[in-house]
């Protein structure tokens, strides 16, 4: 046989290893989909199809009153944090090199490298203080939080848009009499609009699952949909999570998935 | 054509960059160009000629001089503010807009009405040839046709001053010189005046009214073709416009000895030492002997076709190429080695003093 070079799926044990991966990351998440459909209580034993734990979830005021919750928290903190990191994008690409543009970089992407329980840490206490001083125990801290910690994921993929577009369309819209406004709202915001509808997604979807800040902010009866699984799990596993879990994961595969197709090279 | 001036540029320098690293990609620029004409920026690649069409457009300022359009200073105008249109090298299409919106965009931020946008737009896509196109993208155009769009773009709005930054590099040949020919009708139906950038001489020579020639950020001549090709004022011109012999001769009175020994007559100079400088198709060759041509050897015969190149030596060693038209039988008894004699025509003589 010819010498075909390295290739590494020809390395011994490459598929069985292979699969073991797969299956270590799929597996328990099929497991947790196949029980949501079980007809009895327990989550080790199959006792049939049914949807009684969808029908139980859809029931739970509980269930309910956190799911808006946090549909509410996503949505606001997406809309915040796409409109900063939009802006943030523009300062960033759209002048000459600067000083200091390396370090205003790692500063926008801050979220993504200080570890999260400092940030949840740190905003407890500062909102804690902000609290006493105010008196305001309403949805805003979390609004507020989610929304920073969204904005490097909002901003990346503008950024990307950004930078592969081809400036001299700006420049032959102000040929063409455009002023900077025009230019902005008729050249380079649509081009942008892809970029900007997959940052807002992303970012979305972040605020969607998360738990660790969120635990950390919240008032009494400001339960997220994730802090709520969390608590119940604690007091007893019964199949409703797998169920209100089945749902989450679809909508996030959703997101996720029209996420790839916006930011796909789609060459017009 | 009237004799007004369109633009002026008025001791323009533009610098980049700053202390040691600082480039002057135009050093004291001054030129007026017609209402009304076609005129061309020739030159190497990297002379300046891109930065003189964006200070024209306003893209940049310069760093010292002034723009004049039709007389009014408009050094500091920004781009959307002067009625001058540019046709990029990339085209620069919007990729999101339709055929006709792309036409339409100029006078749709000018603010004027729908109709009399809908009506120019038409009118312009069927003066480029692209009516039956109006709606599509552009990605689903070829490059031919883009061109045509972007040219249908910039002229909507009736500039002053058209700006074409070689507009036809990225076609291929056959497309160019078709391009050639629709951009020169596009200037005589528009009336508009053009200025076009290339570094393909022939191109320059071809759709010209007047052409500027540039080297390293200096206009080096400004004149009609003919004038630059028979009245080259320096030795660039001469050698980057056609092919030129260049032969140093001293001058005696009123007349030129080469450095070979042959006395020839040539229009007055200054200086005491000068180029003598013939086109090749001006050189004639004479019997070897012959009293009154300069005794030379032919060291080389290049066959072209229609002409053949005879690369001469005269006694000293300069070169001179003679270009004869190659004679119906395809030998002209000419051999390497062979000793000849030559002539230049007389009035096709130019005298450098460089
Ligand atoms: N933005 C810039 N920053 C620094 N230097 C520049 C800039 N733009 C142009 N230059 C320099 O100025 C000089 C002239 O450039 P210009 O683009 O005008 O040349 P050109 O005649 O159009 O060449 P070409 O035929 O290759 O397009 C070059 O040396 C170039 O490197
Ligand atoms: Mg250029």
């Amino acid at each position: 046989m010819a010498n075909k070079g390295f290739v590494i799926s020809r390395l011994p044990g490459f598929n069985p290893i292979a699969g073991l991966v797969f299956a270590g990351l799929y597996l328990p998440i099929l497991i947790l989909v196949v029980y949501s459909f079980n007809a009895g209580r327990s989550v080790a034993s199959w006792e049939g199809f049914s949807l009684q734990w969808y029908a139980v979830a859809w029931e739970n005021d509980a269930v309910k009153d956190a799911t808006i919750r946090s549909l509410y928290l996503a949505a606001s903190a997406a809309v915040i944090s796409t409109v900063l990191a939009t802006l943030a994008a523009l300062g960033t690409t759209r002048r000459k090199a600067f000083g200091g543009q390396t370090f205003i970089y790692v500063m926008i992407n801050q979220p993504l490298m200080v570890p999260e329980i400092v940030s949840a840490v740190a905003l407890l206490i500062f909102f804690a203080m902000i609290k006493q001083a105010t008196g305001y125990a309403g949805m805003g801290y979390l609004i507020a939080a989610h929304s920073a910690f969204c904005i490097p994921f909002a901003y990346l993929p503008i950024r990307a848009r950004l930078e592969g577009m081809d400036m001299t369309l700006e420049t032959a819209a102000a040929d063409l009499y455009a002023s900077t406004w025009q230019a902005f709202r008729f050249v380079t915001l649509p081009l942008l609009l892809p970029g900007i509808f997959a940052g807002m997604m992303l970012a979305f979807v972040t605020s969607l699952d998360d738990v660790v800040i969120t635990v950390f902010v919240k008032s009494a009866g400001q339960d997220t949909l994730p802090t709520y699984m969390l608590g119940q799990i604690r007091r007893q596993v019964t199949a409703e999570i797998n169920a209100i879990s089945t749902v989450l994961l679809a909508l996030t595969v959703l997101l996720l998935t029209l996420f790839f197709v916006l930011t796909r090279k789609k060459d017009e | 054509m009237t004799d007004s001036i369109a633009v002026e540029a008025r001791h323009v320098v533009k610098a980049f960059g700053q202390g040691d690293t600082a480039v002057r990609a135009l050093d004291d620029v001054s030129v007026n160009i017609r209402t009304g004409e076609f005129f061309t920026l020739l030159g190497p690649s990297g002379c300046g000629k891109t930065t003189l069409l964006r200070l024209i457009a306003g893209f940049e300022m310069p760093s010292a001089g002034a723009i004049l359009l039709e007389g009014a200073d408009i050094t500091t105008l920004p781009p959307n503010k002067r009625p001058v249109n540019t046709v990029f090298q990339s085209y620069a299409l919007f990729p999101h807009l339709t055929v006709a919106e792309n036409v339409g965009f100029g006078l749709q931020m000018l603010g004027r009405p729908k109709a009399e946008v809908a009506a120019t737009t038409a009118r312009m896509l069927a003066l480029v040839k692209l009516e039956a196109l109006a709606g599509r993208k552009t990605s689903q155009l070829s490059g031919g046709q883009q061109q045509r769009v972007a040219l249908a773009r910039a002229l909507a709005p009736a500039p002053k001053v058209l700006l074409l930054d070689e507009p036809l590099s990225a076609l291929d040949l056959k497309l160019r010189k078709e391009m050639q020919i629709e951009l020169k009708r596009l200037q005589l139906e528009t009336g508009i005046t053009f200025i076009f950038v290339t570094h393909d001489q022939e191109e320059a020579l071809t759709m010209s009214d007047r052409i500027g020639v540039m080297s390293a950020g200096k206009l080096q001549q400004v004149g009609t073709p003919k004038d630059i090709y028979n009245h080259p004022v320096n030795r660039f011109v001469a050698s980057f416009i056609g092919e030129s012999n260049f032969l140093p001769a001293t001058r005696e009175g009123d007349r030129y000895r080469l450095d070979c020994g042959a006395l020839i007559a040539a229009p007055a100079a200054k200086a005491a030492r000068v180029t003598l400088t013939v086109r090749p198709e001006q050189v004639r060759l004479a019997a070897a002997g012959d009293t009154d041509a300069i005794p030379a050897t032919i060291t080389n015969l290049v066959y072209f076709g229609t002409d053949t190149h005879c690369h001469l030596a005269l006694s000293d060693g300069t070169e001179v190429v003679a270009r004869l038209q190659s004679p119906a039988t395809g030998d002209a008894g000419l051999r390497i080695g062979q000793p000849v004699g030559l002539r230049f025509v007389p009035e096709a003589i130019q005298v450098l003093e460089d």
